[in-house]
């Protein structure tokens, strides 16, 4: 079991999970995952590493099913049945270079270890964050004091630009050169950004989220088909080149239990709230 | 005397077949006291016994099954764990055809002895008796073990060093301990309480469990070693094979260890009591014709499938998987289709598989592998099918290798060993079982690991790579 240290609500649906662990910081690296399994019955769920000290690690995750609801009910004190970690492959590291990191709803969260190691790295590094609305833009603080250039953007116009990332990053490439771009976020996020750079051809690098079961690859449910390849997004991944992964077969195998993830959640919430 | 001898195995009763498909409960119901006494009493107590050159740990068969005959239950327990720890695992899951009851020489003229059924026996017995003794503890040597997997070949490892008096630390990256035991294979052919079992008893003799504890990232080996004197791989075959062919990354299309893993492991079966779900496929075609294939055809049924196609591309007799598996496949209802292979699978408007497309097979000349090899025929069959469970073998892990310094492997990724010792390239590690045969039989893992403790033991106390 490992002890919640805290969960705090950041905005609207999205939360801050610190808990305690003995062993996953050592190695910690940008762009790692952990897995995490609420209780006895539950999941295990794919969850970015969003930061680490030498007794805890820290990710921020989105109510959207039954497990994440689950998460979202703990408190201070509280323990979960798995934490496991760290899981996939690091981002690569680059070094001073212009880079274009993009994050999106959880994404926004899992921008922080990435561009603190690009800004490390002595990158020139440009943060662009987008939402819904700006109630659901955060941790402008933290992610400027490592960018050099900061950005907010919503697509209702509430906050900072309005609109779609994909218009944003083709205005911004026209004027300024760009030698990377990394996002993090939901497939659609990642997948505009990929789009969006397609044409310059430059070098575009994303997180994806396909479903995870055992995150070790042992299972190969969490296979993508990247430049004709399948690729096991667990542990080949999950950063990929935008460019070359087969969108339409991630967008698809995303959905292959959501009637069941939709049951499950209705299942739960009559279970718990009658 | 040979006018006595009884020519058939003393059944074994098991839930009737329409009964067991909707149920996940162990299907054969194992001996009592009485038929136990019948069938050890078959046994010619040979005094050169031909049955224990096809045991690979060479249980004293004879002896244990000897002392059955006299009703010595905790004898037979006794005279088992001398060479097997897990013998109520592998009394349900070693391929005896193949092994012990192949060269038992009643075979030769009738059914051989039940040895397997009598070793589960023995061990199912010990377990309801309730009382397992916990040996005592021995002097600590101070030397410090680092075992990575809990598999079979982790656990006979553990149990065996235990022994000696160093001090213990199992790694698994998993949230449960026991490997294929209890990921791979389904509990109505291996309930999981005996696996924990074994593993609470490993405990009780000191052994540290520490899960969720992927080697190679959670630390690596090099890291490992700064903190212990040796390390034991054994982190199995885990990497599921895909045939590459068209439509297999369509959504219902499924590794065996997927399958196998959301039904075993996370309990899928039990959804949404457990939050894991799984395809409840209608029409299911599972690929292969292994123990995995079997097992993966098996579930499928008890998840409510109205029909389930076994797609081997040989026949019958060239199926890797042990007759009883195919014995119970048989009677539950799965449909065999021998001499098929898929070539590709197509699917619905919402990205789902709904048809296999399969190529006739025929026999041609014999492979390396002595077994007869199929040979593609011009002509194909649809199946409409809505789930998929490819089972057509699983390679190394390739973590280990990938990030380890001097730890040689070959090709396929399997570590390479000393046989004689099980001794890798690099100094102070040790590896068996799955990771360094590919995907073998839990009783040669257990074999390895025996071999490994055994080096393990003089390195640690003679300080000699
Ligand atoms: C490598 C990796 C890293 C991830 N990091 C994070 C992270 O840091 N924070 C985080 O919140 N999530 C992250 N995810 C996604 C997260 O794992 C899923 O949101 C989670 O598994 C959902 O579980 P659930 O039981 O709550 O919802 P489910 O019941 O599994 O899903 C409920 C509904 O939400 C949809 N859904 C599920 N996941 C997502 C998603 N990622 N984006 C959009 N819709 C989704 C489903 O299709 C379904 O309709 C990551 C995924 C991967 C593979
Ligand atoms: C479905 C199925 C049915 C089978 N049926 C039979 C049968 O009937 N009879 C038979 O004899 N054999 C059978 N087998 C084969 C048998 O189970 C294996 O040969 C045996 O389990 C191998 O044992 P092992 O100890 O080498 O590894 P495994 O049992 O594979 O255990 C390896 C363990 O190591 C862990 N691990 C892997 N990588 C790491 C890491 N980096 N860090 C920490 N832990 C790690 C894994 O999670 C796993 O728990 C079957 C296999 C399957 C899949
Ligand atoms: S361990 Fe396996 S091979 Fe050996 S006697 Fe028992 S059943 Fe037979
Ligand atoms: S060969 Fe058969 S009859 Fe002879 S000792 Fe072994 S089990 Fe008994
Ligand atoms: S999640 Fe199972 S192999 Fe990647």
């Amino acid at each position: 079991m490992y002890r919640v240290i805290m969960r705090e609500q950041i905005v609207p649906n999205i939360h801050r999970l610190i808990i305690e662990s003995e062993y996953v910081p050592r190695n910690a690296r940008a762009g790692e995952f952990l897995v995490v399994r609420v209780d006895e019955a539950g999941e295990r769920i794919p969850l970015n590493l969003v930061d680490w000290d030498e007794r805890s690690v820290s990710t921020v995750f989105m109510e959207v099913g039954t497990s994440t609801r689950k998460l979202a009910q703990l408190k201070a004190g509280d323990s979960i049945a798995t934490l496991a970690g760290p899981l996939g492959k690091p981002t690569e590291e680059i070094a001073e270079k212009h880079v274009l990191c993009i994050g999106g709803c959880y994404g926004i969260a899992a921008l922080l270890p990435v561009i603190r190691m690009f800004k490390n790295k002595g990158n020139h590094v440009t943060t662009i964050i987008e939402a819904r609305s700006r109630s659901m833009l955060y941790w402008q603080d933290q992610l400027s004091k490592y960018s050099d250039e900061f950005h907010e953007m919503t697509r209702d116009g509430s906050r900072g630009r309005r609109g779609h990332v994909n218009d944003f990053i083709m205005d911004y490439l026209k004027d300024n050169k760009v030698d990377m771009v990394y996002a993090q976020g939901c497939t659609y996020l990642t997948y505009l950004t990929s789009e969006s750079t397609r044409g310059s051809g430059i070098k575009t690098i994303v997180g994806l989220n396909p479903i995870m079961v055992d995150a070790t690859g042992m299972c190969g449910v969490c296979r993508v088909i990247v430049n004709g390849e399948t690729k096991f997004g667990c542990v080949d991944g999950p950063e990929f080149d935008g460019h070359q992964v087969e969108w339409q077969n991630l967008l698809n195998r995303r959905r292959i239990y959501i009637r069941e993830e939709v049951y499950s959640l209705s299942y739960y919430e009559c279970e718990t709230y009658g | 005397m040979a006018s006595k001898i009884i020519p058939e195995k003393t059944p074994m009763r098991e839930q009737p077949p329409h009964e067991r498909v909707r149920n996940f409960d162990e299907v054969p119901h194992g001996y009592n006291d009485e038929e136990a006494k019948r069938e050890a009493s078959r046994c010619l107590q040979c005094k050169r016994p031909a049955c224990v050159q096809g045991c690979p740990v060479e249980i004293d068969i004879p002896g244990f099954i000897g002392l059955i005959a006299q009703s010595d239950h905790a004898g037979a327990i006794k005279r088992l764990k001398e060479k097997n720890v897990l013998p109520a695992v592998c009394g349900r899951v070693c391929p005896q055809e193949e092994q012990c009851e192949k060269l038992c020489v009643l075979a030769k003229k009738y059914q051989p002895v039940a040895i397997g059924r009598l070793e589960r026996f023995a061990a199912d017995r010990e377990m309801s008796a309730g009382s397992t003794a916990v040996p005592a503890p021995v002097s600590r040597t101070g030397k410090k073990v680092a075992v990575i997997g809990s598999g079979p070949g982790g656990l006979t490892v553990a149990g065996d060093l235990v022994q000696f008096g160093h001090q213990i630390t199992i790694f698994e990256a998993l949230h449960k301990p026991g490997g294929v035991l209890v990921y791979g294979i389904p509990e109505f052919r291996l309930p999981k309480a005996i696996v924990y079992r074994e593993v609470d008893y490993l405990i009780k003799q000191g052994v540290k469990l520490v899960l969720d504890f992927i080697v190679g990232k959670t630390a690596t080996i090099d890291q490992l070693l700064e903190d212990f004197d040796a390390v034991y791989i054994g982190t199995g075959a885990g990497l599921p094979w895909f045939m590459n062919i068209p439509g297999e990354n369509l959504n219902g299309v499924y590794s065996a260890n997927e399958y196998l893993t959301r039904s075993n492991l996370m309990r899928a079966y039990l959804f949404p009591t457990y939050d894991t779900p799984i395809a409840r496929g209608k029409n299911v075609a599972v690929v292969g014709g292994g123990n995995v294939a079997m097992d993966c055809a098996r579930t499928a049924l008890r998840l409510d499938a109205e029909h389930v196609y076994l797609v081997y591309r040989r026949t019958r007799a060239e199926m890797p998987s042990r007759v009883e598996e195919v014995h119970h496949a048989e009677q539950e209802g799965i449909e065999f289709m021998f001499l098929h292979n898929p070539v590709k699978y197509d699917g619905d408007e919402e990205g789902r598989v709904c048809k296999a497309t399969c190529q006739k097979m025929v026999l041609g000349e014999p492979d390396s592998s002595g077994r007869r090899r199929p040979v593609p025929t011009d002509e194909f069959v649809d199946l409409d099918v809505d789930t998929v469970v490819v089972s057509i073998g699983n390679g190394p892990n390739p973590l280990i290798p990938q990030v380890t310094s001097d730890l040689k492997a070959g090709k396929w990724g399997n570590i390479e060993v000393d046989a004689k010792t099980g001794k890798t390239s690099k100094k102070a590690c040790w590896a068996g079982g799955d990771v360094v045969r590919g995907g073998a039989t839990v009783i040669l893992a257990m074999g390895d690991a025996r071999i490994a403790a055994r080096s393990m033991h003089d390195y640690l106390t003679t300080g000699a790579w």
